[in-house]
């Protein structure tokens, strides 16, 4: 039974900014029955973000409180944010249905009566679970439908993080590759501590600036192919029609390989993440601003 | 305890969603009775879009050398008919002009290669994802729908053919394009059976199953006329 009787603070509706003089720490509800076992491990502890990375490792001052103090729940991602990203989670499953299902047509990537370019799938049409439409006319109704919404609300999503200024969380620049390195050492199980962060780490960064660059790189292909005439100068930027077609399927194996990490390490790093994209409230152990 | 306990409430939601989104995947889903309209709807959208602001008149196709050519065995050829659909009386054929136009046409193999002649070599795209290029010769269209005058109703043009009940229609935009010809030569030969012999409209603009072959008639009309792919869920513009 998940459910507690008494009214819980947690419940994801609705959730009302919490006031600035208020202490935003709610209440824990308390249990109707006894308390589950504390957490095993308890919460790594996270220097301040305004800790330089590349500054002399401090010696390790562990101040670990006795017992884990209740973390307060802050706002972690705008509505907007949220509604663009579980559309676009569904709105690509749609596309990559039916784009499989179009690749179905033909198995072959580059010019007829040359060699084809390197592909594992050469030749072999994707199985009928993996595909959207039907046949090739079903599928290119859906995914020139799904393209709308997803190519919109990725746009949505990439002008609020621009007009909000929250692009500076996310957005991988040069001074993320060492932090980037030092986390993967973390994770690697070659560094002890956590290395600080401010909203995401930077491997996060660095995936999250990649995943949007994949997204507008597949919307550029998709349009390459699907006018080449009208939008030549487009085409000819990704080497041709050809070309263009071959990057767009490679973007779909991108987009499974990051979607796959991504909900891995959800739920093995940081599980509260997942609720704070629902309901827009984290309570978890990372810190929710830069 | 708490996030991991609301987690889970919220997979489960997160479950509802995911569950007839990957059902209808795992289908093969067209859309069914209640989406599929809606998907078609939105075909015609992304038609208007087509026509309306990515067509330009003056958008030519790049041109290749003819060294360039696919391998004519290579070049695929497709027909509804099987085996391919000939003439009995290849003597006897004419175009017929008609519709909505002041001067309804009957023309003659003969009388169209007396018209203009354009010859370009040009990539074909197959809605099926693949290309291939050929040089063809040919009337322009344009030359053809001067000599029928049609009249200001008429918006769209119907192909018929003898290749059973094939036919498709174009938007004149498309149709007055001064790279879309009716083509009698394919890689400099006269066209093949395969190819949609003796007559058939060719464009670089357009995907193949618009270019129909084996052409009979060509008709102006006001309404947008069907087609045989395109009334089976085809998209109908076929631009590219």
């Amino acid at each position: 039974m998940n459910d507690v009787p008494t009214p819980s603070p947690d419940a994801p509706s609705p959730a009302p900014e919490p006031s600035p003089g208020e202490p935003p720490v709610p209440a824990e509800p308390i249990p109707a029955v006894p308390p589950p076992p504390p957490a095993p491990a308890p919460a790594l502890p996270i220097p301040t973000p305004a800790l330089p990375v590349s500054a002399p490792a401090p010696a390790p001052v562990i101040a670990r409180p006795a017992a884990p103090a209740p973390r307060p729940r802050v706002k972690r991602h705008h509505g907007l944010v949220r509604v663009t990203h579980w559309a676009n989670a569904v709105l690509l499953v749609g596309m990559i249905g039916s784009g499989l299902q179009i690749y179905g047509a033909f198995t072959h990537f580059g010019p007829r009566g040359h060699r084809y370019y390197p592909n594992p799938l050469d030749g072999k049409a994707l199985p009928l679970t993996m595909r959207l439409g039907g046949w090739l006319a079903g599928g290119l109704n859906w995914h020139f439908a799904l393209a709308w919404p997803f190519t919109l609300a990725g746009l949505a999503y990439v002008l609020y993080l621009a007009a909000t200024g929250e692009w500076r969380a996310l957005l991988f620049r040069p001074r993320d590759v060492p932090r980037a390195w030092q986390m993967q050492l973390y994770y690697l199980g070659l560094r002890k501590e956590h290395p600080p962060q401010g909203k995401h780490n930077a491997l996060q960064k660095a995936a999250y600036s990649f995943i949007i660059l994949l997204g507008a790189l597949s919307a550029a292909t998709g349009f390459a192919i699907y006018k080449p005439i009208q939008l030549w100068w487009l085409t000819a930027l990704f080497g041709g029609y050809e070309l263009a077609r071959y990057w767009h399927f490679w973007a779909v194996w991108l987009f499974v390989a990051f979607t796959l990490v991504h909900v891995a390490l959800v739920f093995l790093v940081d599980p509260a993440s997942l609720r704070s994209m629902i309901t827009g409230w984290y309570r978890g152990r990372f810190p929710s601003h830069d | 305890m708490t996030d991991l306990r609301l987690s889970r409430r919220d997979l489960f939601r997160l479950g509802l969603v995911a569950g007839p989104a990957s059902l209808a995947a795992a289908c093969g889903w067209d859309g069914g009775k209640t989406l599929a309209p809606t998907l078609r709807g939105a075909s015609r959208l992304n038609d208007w879009v087509g026509e309306k602001l990515l067509l330009s008149d003056g958008r030519l196709s790049r041109q290749y050398p003819r060294s360039a050519r696919t391998p004519p065995a290579a070049f695929p050829a497709y027909s509804i008919s099987h085996p391919l659909p000939t003439l009995e009386d290849p003597e006897g054929w004419a175009l017929e002009v008609g519709g909505l136009v002041a001067n309804p046409q009957s023309l003659t193999l003969e009388m169209i290669q007396a018209l203009p002649r354009i010859t370009y070599t040009v990539k074909h795209h197959c809605v099926e994802g693949w290309t291939a290029i050929a040089t063809w010769t040919g009337a322009p269209l344009s030359a053809v729908i001067a000599l029928a005058a049609p009249k200001p109703e008429a918006r769209y043009i119907r192909f018929e053919t003898f290749d059973s009940d094939y036919s498709n229609g174009w938007d004149l935009k498309s149709a007055m394009h001064p790279q879309t010809i009716l083509a009698y030569a394919w890689n400099d030969r006269p066209l093949e059976p395969a190819h949609g012999a003796p007559l058939r409209v060719y464009s670089p603009i357009k995907l193949g199953y618009k270019l129909t072959k084996f052409l009979t008639a060509m008709t102006f009309t006001a309404e947008r006329p069907g087609g045989y792919w395109e009334d089976q869920g085809y998209p109908w513009l076929g631009g590219v």
